[in-house]
């Protein structure tokens, strides 16, 4: 069972900046008590959004039904939740533009199927500048060309090939590919002596 | 002969099932903990996917993050809490996996219980849906925190899909000062190489310093591998990693110990080994270390002051900018003397007895100063039932802290243990970013429980080395 094929995509974008942005910023660990992902986008950047009461980028009336969230370094990084990039896809968030991404959180991503790209630093300023200018532009994350196309131009966008690979072709669940293996699972298990208990 | 390999590559080899069609690699996992937060969606998928559990006897299940600290009693209180802990128990049964609940004595954050029950062992792959699963390396594992939709691919296929890191030893030498643990040397290297210095890379934690350590000390040293952006971190394992884990209970016995240990062994990084990068560290230099910001990398010397915008990178003085005005606090200030509120000791970080031992010696010297809430949560039942055959819970009530049951507690504050406002936590714990701990204005300082056991006495973050 293959998922979707993900070549593009293309909307308005939201800015959020900042560099370091945490998980428990994303989403709150107090929502993360549940047993289902519904109905966590409107805790996305719960507390942010409070305290800025109404002036944050997600509440912003000019970022409204933006697909693009564009971030600065070292976005998504604490925690594994799945949560936080679970809340930001249910917010409207397609994928994410930033200057690099954690390493948990990007994982996190490609799984929902949701590109993390990156920009080179001057670009990722341009692009920000220009989007907060006029937020009404569309930009397209095209993970064929490895671009990042706005107002200001086409963009070269870094993407892991793996992850590109995997986000165009739609074998993006890994649980489907890894059930593939079919036995050589089990082979690679009874090599490892623990699996018996070193027995002899 | 063959070049000398690392651990890191053995354990990567040893594990590979085969190169996936995207470059990553589909490793075996052996070991997978389940808890509470990250797994009730997972069995969820795989249901929908209409697929068992592959290998039920290789995941094991504990409830951590939202468990009350000051009853365990059922139904717990928050009905959100006691729906998570029916869908762990539901899930655990239905698949046969052992979970470690209040009733069971093993109960505990499932890093302190991974390890004291001898599930984690030498030269594993390890996987829990939880970024502080890079602990288990401490003996030696190869161990990922992964999210929700990987905890599916691993009760699915016992596998993960991952691409190799790079790996970069970081080698601690000479020795350390007094009152200076492993949470400073862990402190102080994110606080050198950034809290993405380390994306792309696993840590390999060696030199001297990191021989000398005993188990629990390097625990809590792989277990922040992930705020310094490396996802895994490990310590070879050594005569210390195998004393540790003889005679617990999922250690193999008699002469499977034999063989067990032979094999460890043989899986050791060996003198020599490639690495893509090396840093160096003078453990002498390493100072109780505090932070300051708001991500564990703002941190300075408990002697030292804030630094001056001056001193900051200029990529770095909005993030400074903004961590200084959530604190309160001004450039060049002295981080010592700085009031504190709250005092946590605990932590998959710090939650283990010998970290309750050196609290303890502190606790000895005083009183907790008026106004100061604390709270002091054993990493697990075991933990707990060590500490009070020892007196350790004695002597923190006798002078005047909240001795608890074993939880996340206040880490995370997914349970009733929450910072009030802007209070300011002294916190052995692991994050101190913002709202991390239960309050949106929160503030937390990061540091070892020795030195939360002092600030808690003097009512300010206090050089441990003045007491000691």
């Amino acid at each position: 069972m293959a998922e979707k094929i993900i070549e593009r995509v293309a909307g308005r974008a939201c800015v959020v900046r900042g560099t370091d942005i945490d998980t428990d910023r994303i989403i709150p660990a107090r929502y993360l008590r549940c047993v289902t992902f519904d109905g966590l986008g409107e805790h996305a950047f719960r507390d942010d959004r409070e305290q800025a009461k109404g002036d944050h980028p997600l509440d912003d009336e000019r970022f409204a039904g933006a697909k693009i969230l564009v971030v600065g370094e070292n976005f998504g990084c604490g925690s594994s939740r799945e949560h936080a990039p679970q809340s930001l896809m249910r917010f409207g968030f397609q994928a994410f533009v930033g200057g690099s991404f954690a390493e948990i959180f990007a994982g996190n991503c490609t799984a929902l199927g949701l590109p993390c790209v990156t920009l080179a630093g001057g670009d990722l300023a341009a692009l920000m500048d220009s989007i907060d200018l006029d937020p009404s532009q569309e930009l397209v994350v095209d993970l064929v060309a490895r671009t990042v196309t706005a107002r200001i131009g086409s963009l070269a966008a870094g993407i892991r090939d793996g992850t590109r690979k995997a986000l165009l072709e739609g074998s993006w669940n890994a649980t489907n590919q890894l059930r593939e293996a079919g036995g050589a699972i089990e082979a690679v298990a009874e090599a490892l002596p623990y699996t018996r208990g070193f027995q002899g | 002969m063959s070049p000398p390999r690392s651990l890191f590559d053995k354990v990567w080899e040893a594990h590979t099932v085969r190169e996936l069609p995207d470059g990553q690699t589909q490793l075996f996992i052996g070991l997978h903990l389940i808890h509470e937060v990250t797994s009730p969606q997972a069995f969820a998928m795989i249901r929908e996917m209409e697929l068992p559990v592959r290998v039920p006897g290789r995941t094991f299940a504990t409830v951590d993050h939202i468990i009350p600290t000051d009853s365990q009693l059922r139904p717990l209180t928050d009905d959100l809490a006691e729906q998570m802990m029916v869908a762990l128990e539901t899930n655990c049964r239905k698949h046969e996996i052992p979970l470690f609940d209040p009733a069971s004595g093993r109960q505990g954050v499932v890093h302190v219980i991974g390890p004291e029950l001898g599930l984690t062992q030498p030269a594993m792959t390890v996987a829990c849906g939880d970024s502080h699963t890079s602990t288990h390396g401490a003996f030696g594992a190869i161990a990922f925190g992964i999210g929700t939709s990987q905890v599916r691919d691993v009760l699915a296929t016992q596998c993960l899909a991952m691409a190799k890191p790079e790996l970069r030893r970081i080698e601690v030498t000479g020795k350390l000062g007094g009152g200076v643990y492993a949470k400073d040397v862990i402190l102080h290297i994110i606080r050198r190489l950034g809290v993405k210095g380390g994306v792309g890379y696993a840590y390999e934690y060696a030199g001297p310093v990191v021989e000398a350590m005993a188990l629990e000390e390097r625990l809590t040293l792989c277990n922040m591998s992930i705020e310094g952006g490396a996802r895994v971190g490990y310590v070879s394992p050594d005569e210390t990693t195998f004393a540790y884990l003889k005679g617990r209970e999922f250690s193999p016995k008699g002469e499977d110990w034999d063989r067990a240990v032979a094999w460890w062994r043989s899986m050791a990084s060996e003198e020599g080994a490639a690495v893509d990068d090396r840093v160096e560290f003078d453990g002498a230099e390493i100072p109780p270390t505090v932070t300051w910001g708001i991500h564990p990398g703002q941190a300075a010397g408990v002697d030292e002051p804030i630094p001056q915008l001056s001193e900051i990178a200029d990529d770095d003085r909005p993030a400074f900018a903004e961590a200084l005005d959530f604190m309160g606090f001004k450039p060049g200030q002295p981080i010592a003397g700085t009031k504190v509120d709250v005092a946590f000791i605990g932590s998959c970080t710090n939650g283990r007895i010998s970290d309750f031992r050196e609290a303890a010696r502190v606790a000895r010297t005083g009183k907790v100063a008026p106004g100061v809430r604390t709270l002091v949560v054993p990493g697990s039942q075991e933990v707990a039932r060590q500490a009070e055959a020892e007196g350790l819970d004695e002597v923190f009530r006798a002078a005047g802290f909240d001795w608890r049951e074993p939880g996340c507690s206040m880490c995370l504050a997914m349970n009733p243990d929450k910072l009030v406002g802007r209070e300011v936590c002294a916190s052995s714990s692991n994050r101190n970013f913002k709202g991390r701990q239960g309050s949106p204005t929160g503030r937390t300082l990061l540091m070892s429980p020795a030195m939360v056991a002092a600030a808690a006495l003097r009512g300010e973050v206090t050089d441990l080395r003045e007491i000691l």
